[in-house]
């Protein structure tokens, strides 16, 4: 459904913030299923408690790719409490909202985000 | 290149239609001049439509669109049988326009045998033989796949019906216009075809109803259409599509210059690394290509072209409002992931060397920005 994306979602799809690995990530949040047609790996680089470097690799439609990209620019700079605060709305929102079919199988970003965040945890041990 | 969704309107049939919709206003069943004026257009256009597909006038039935014509034929044709036996032979690649009916006679009693393709999606004749029953009272195969072009030997399905005096449909929405159609040639007893695919308006389709078949009819009024469509006729779009079927008769050639154009493209876009071609290598509509590129998605794809000026489709789930992959690519035995990483390009008479070449120095780049980004790439 092409029909129904916003300006937004069209520029970050066409531009794509922070597309890449991170080789020495701090912790990578792997979500989605290529059987589904959508994967997402997002990479987290943490200092001081603060995301440093965040970056994304994603098989998907525009939808998957334009929340990827937004994510890495939400959470960059943020705090872990406030990065683990960020939601599918509002990734849907800063995007001046996606197609409804698009919202459960294609906003998956936050949940990455989320799930590299946790990689991190386990890894360095904390919490 | 996007053909196979639909055509523009050539300006020929626009002009065609243009009086009919002001001055030659009339009802074609009304008795007085305008009146007349209308019906000898519509029985000039059915002569016309009859002549593309070699059949006679009186066997030309004018629907709503092509999916209504396919509804017609086979709801039409197993209401009709009901007392002879409950069973369809479809394929498993059919238009949802064939499938979705189908799926809804289950729920009203018949039985359906959907019938498996090969992995270039070719049905096997043999297999409608081993699944014929005396129960069987239609079969329905289509002439030519939407999605991955290719074109079913319907010949010899044809002659399997016949001598088993079973009803055969088959849709030819997508070869109606691009393939020489003999109705007796092909041997078939019901054939549905669109305007809106040959140049002609949207709007209006026609089911080819072979003498002495008989149906029930779907909607029932005035009885217009021999009583089998009720309806007072569209009368502009029939005369499109009147039009629309002299143009295409007469360009059929030109279709020759289109499988050139076509077996160009394919040729350039699988020079992409990790590239496959969908569907039959020759048995294929003139106009249709169906690639599949690894580790990336199709919409992504889709609006990279179209950002470029290009128009294209996928068999993605991410680009159908079911979310399913395309039931086509699944039949002829893709991976759902590989599914999803299809790109549909249909070419028509308008297009030239310039557009194949230019689709084909930009596809190569669309898809390794995507392989970058793409996690599954190596």
């Amino acid at each position: 459904m092409t029909d129904g994306y916003s300006e937004k979602v069209m520029e970050h799809f066409a531009n794509p913030r922070n597309v890449g690995e991170i080789n020495d990530a701090d912790g990578i949040g792997k979500v989605g299923n290529p059987v589904c047609g959508d994967l997402m790996w997002i990479y987290i680089k943490v200092k001081d408690n603060r995301l440093e470097d965040v970056k994304f690799k994603t098989f998907g439609c525009g939808a998957a790719i334009a929340t990827s990209s937004m994510i890495t620019e939400m959470a960059k700079g943020k705090t872990i409490e406030e990065a683990l605060k960020i939601t599918r709305s509002d990734v849907a929102e800063a995007l001046d909202g996606l197609p409804s079919v698009k919202m459960h199988c294609s906003n998956l970003a936050a949940d990455g985000l989320h799930a590299a965040i946790k990689d991190y945890f386990e890894k360095s041990g904390k919490k | 290149m996007d053909h196979s969704a639909t055509t523009a309107v050539d300006p020929e049939v626009t002009e065609a239609m243009l009086p009919y919709f002001s001055e030659r206003f009339g009802n074609p069943s009304s008795l007085y001049t305008i009146g007349r004026q209308s019906r000898r257009a519509i029985e000039e256009a059915r002569q016309k439509v009859a002549d593309l597909i070699g059949a006679k006038k009186e066997e030309i039935i004018f629907t709503g669109s092509g999916t209504e014509s396919d509804n017609l034929a086979i709801k039409g044709t197993v209401y009709k049988n009901r007392k002879k036996g409950d069973h369809i032979i479809t394929s498993s690649i059919e238009h949802h326009a064939v499938l979705n009916t189908c799926k809804y006679l289950e729920t009203q009693g018949f039985r359906v045998t959907y019938l498996p393709v090969n992995k270039d999606g070719l049905v096997n004749p043999d297999d409608v033989e081993n699944a014929i029953t005396p129960q069987t009272i239609l079969i329905s195969i289509m002439h030519a796949n939407n999605e991955i072009g290719t074109i079913q030997p319907i010949e010899e399905i044809g002659k399997l019906a016949k001598e088993k005096d079973i009803p055969f449909h088959t849709d030819a929405v997508q070869t109606g216009g691009k393939l020489p159609i003999n109705v007796d040639a092909i041997g078939v007893d019901l054939l549905s075809i669109s305007a809106h695919k040959m140049y002609g308006p949207k709007g209006v389709g026609v089911l080819y109803m072979r003498k002495g078949v008989r149906i029930e009819p779907l909607i029932h009024g005035g009885g217009h259409e021999r009583g089998i469509r009720s309806s007072t006729e569209n009368v502009p779009g029939i005369v499109g599509f009147g039009k629309a079927a002299e143009l295409a008769k007469k360009r059929l050639p030109e279709e020759a210059g289109v499988v050139k154009l076509r077996d160009s493209l394919i040729r350039g876009v699988l020079e992409i690394d990790d590239s496959y071609l969908n569907g039959h290598p020759t048995k294929r509509l003139p106009n249709n290509a169906n690639f599949r590129f690894s580790y990336i998605e199709g919409e992504s794809m889709v609006l990279n072209l179209d950002m470029r000026g290009v128009a294209a489709s996928t068999g993605s789930a991410c680009s159908s409002t079911s979310l399913e992959p395309s039931h086509v690519l699944l039949a002829i035995g893709l991976r759902p992931e590989e599914a999803h990483g299809s790109l549909r390009l249909t070419l028509g008479l308008d297009n030239t060397q310039e557009d194949v070449d230019y689709v084909v120095s930009i596809l190569p780049e669309i898809v390794n920005k995507l392989r970058m980004m793409s996690p599954l790439a190596r």
